[in-house]
C-alpha cells in the first residue's frame, strides 16, 4: 500500500526566486544556496534562481579551487537543467560594476537590468536569499 | 615599524578595504586573500581605489584564491604582485607586524 504523501503529487506548485548575492569559496551561503535549490526542484517546484552583487562570481567560468583545497561545485550550475531548474536570471548591473559580461559565465542565463529584476522578485510567492 | 595588511572581505560586499586603505600608512602592504582578491582584479568599479593605493603602496594578491574564483595574473591590475602561499608566508617575515581586516 502507498503512502498518502505519494499519492498527493506535487501539490500547489509555488514560484520560487532564489537570490544569490554571495562569492562562492569565501563563504558558505553560495554552497548551500546549490543544495537548497536541489531540494526545491526535487518537489517540483517552478524555481528560478537570481545573481546579483557578488552572486554572479558564482557562475564565473574556469574556477580552479586546487590550490585551497576546496570543492569546486561551480560545474553543478550546469547540470541544474538536469533538475529542471532553467530560469537562471543575472543582473547587468552587477556585471558591469565588476568588470564581467555574459560571456564570462559558464551557464546560459538571462542578463537583466536591476529594475527588472526588482520586478521579477515582485512576481514571486516565496523568496529565499542567500 | 611597517605593517602587512591582509584584507579577506570583497570590496564590493564589505567597505574593509576602503578602511585598509585609509589606514595603511606608505611604505606599507596589502595583500589581498579570500574573497578579498576581487579588488585586485582590472576592469572593476573598484580598480581605480586599488591603482591610487599602488602610488606609496604595495600590493599583492594571493593566486590560489584567484584561481578558485576563476581568475589568473592576467586579470590582476597592473603593479600588484601575484603571490603563492610560500610568498604569503615571506611577506609575513618581511614586515614586522600583520594587522588582519576581517
Amino acid at each position: 500500500m502507498s503512502e498518502p504523501w505519494e499519492e498527493e503529487g506535487p501539490g500547489t506548485i509555488k514560484k520560487f526566486l532564489y537570490v544569490n548575492r554571495k562569492a562562492p569559496y569565501g563563504t558558505i551561503y553560495a554552497l548551500e544556496s546549490l543544495e537548497v535549490v536541489l531540494i526545491a526542484a526535487a518537489f517540483e517546484q517552478d524555481v528560478s534562481m537570481a545573481f546579483l552583487d557578488d552572486g554572479v562570481y558564482q557562475i564565473k567560468k574556469g574556477q580552479d579551487t586546487k590550490g585551497i583545497g576546496m570543492k569546486n561545485f561551480s560545474p553543478t550550475y550546469r547540470a541544474l537543467e538536469g533538475y529542471d531548474v532553467e530560469k537562471l536570471y543575472v543582473e547587468a548591473e552587477s556585471l558591469a560594476e565588476r568588470g564581467l559580461t555574459e560571456d564570462d559565465l559558464l551557464v546560459p542565463v538571462e542578463v537583466m537590468s536591476r529594475a527588472a529584476l526588482a520586478e521579477l522578485m515582485d512576481q514571486q510567492d516565496v523568496i529565499l536569499s542567500f | 615599524m611597517s605593517m602587512l595588511h591582509t584584507v579577506n572581505k570583497s570590496p564590493f560586499e564589505r567597505n574593509t578595504l576602503n578602511s585598509c586603505l585609509g589606514h595603511a600608512l606608505p611604505g606599507s602592504a596589502i595583500l589581498l586573500i579570500e574573497d578579498g582578491v576581487f579588488g585586485a582584479v582590472e576592469g572593476t568599479a573598484q580598480a581605480d581605489t586599488l591603482r591610487a593605493a599602488l602610488a606609496d603602496r604595495a600590493v599583492y594578491v594571493l593566486g590560489p584564491d584567484l584561481l578558485a574564483r576563476g581568475m589568473t595574473a592576467e586579470h590582476v591590475i597592473e603593479g600588484i604582485a601575484v603571490v603563492d602561499y610560500n610568498g604569503f608566508v615571506e611577506l609575513t617575515t618581511q614586515y614586522d607586524k600583520v594587522q588582519s581586516w576581517l
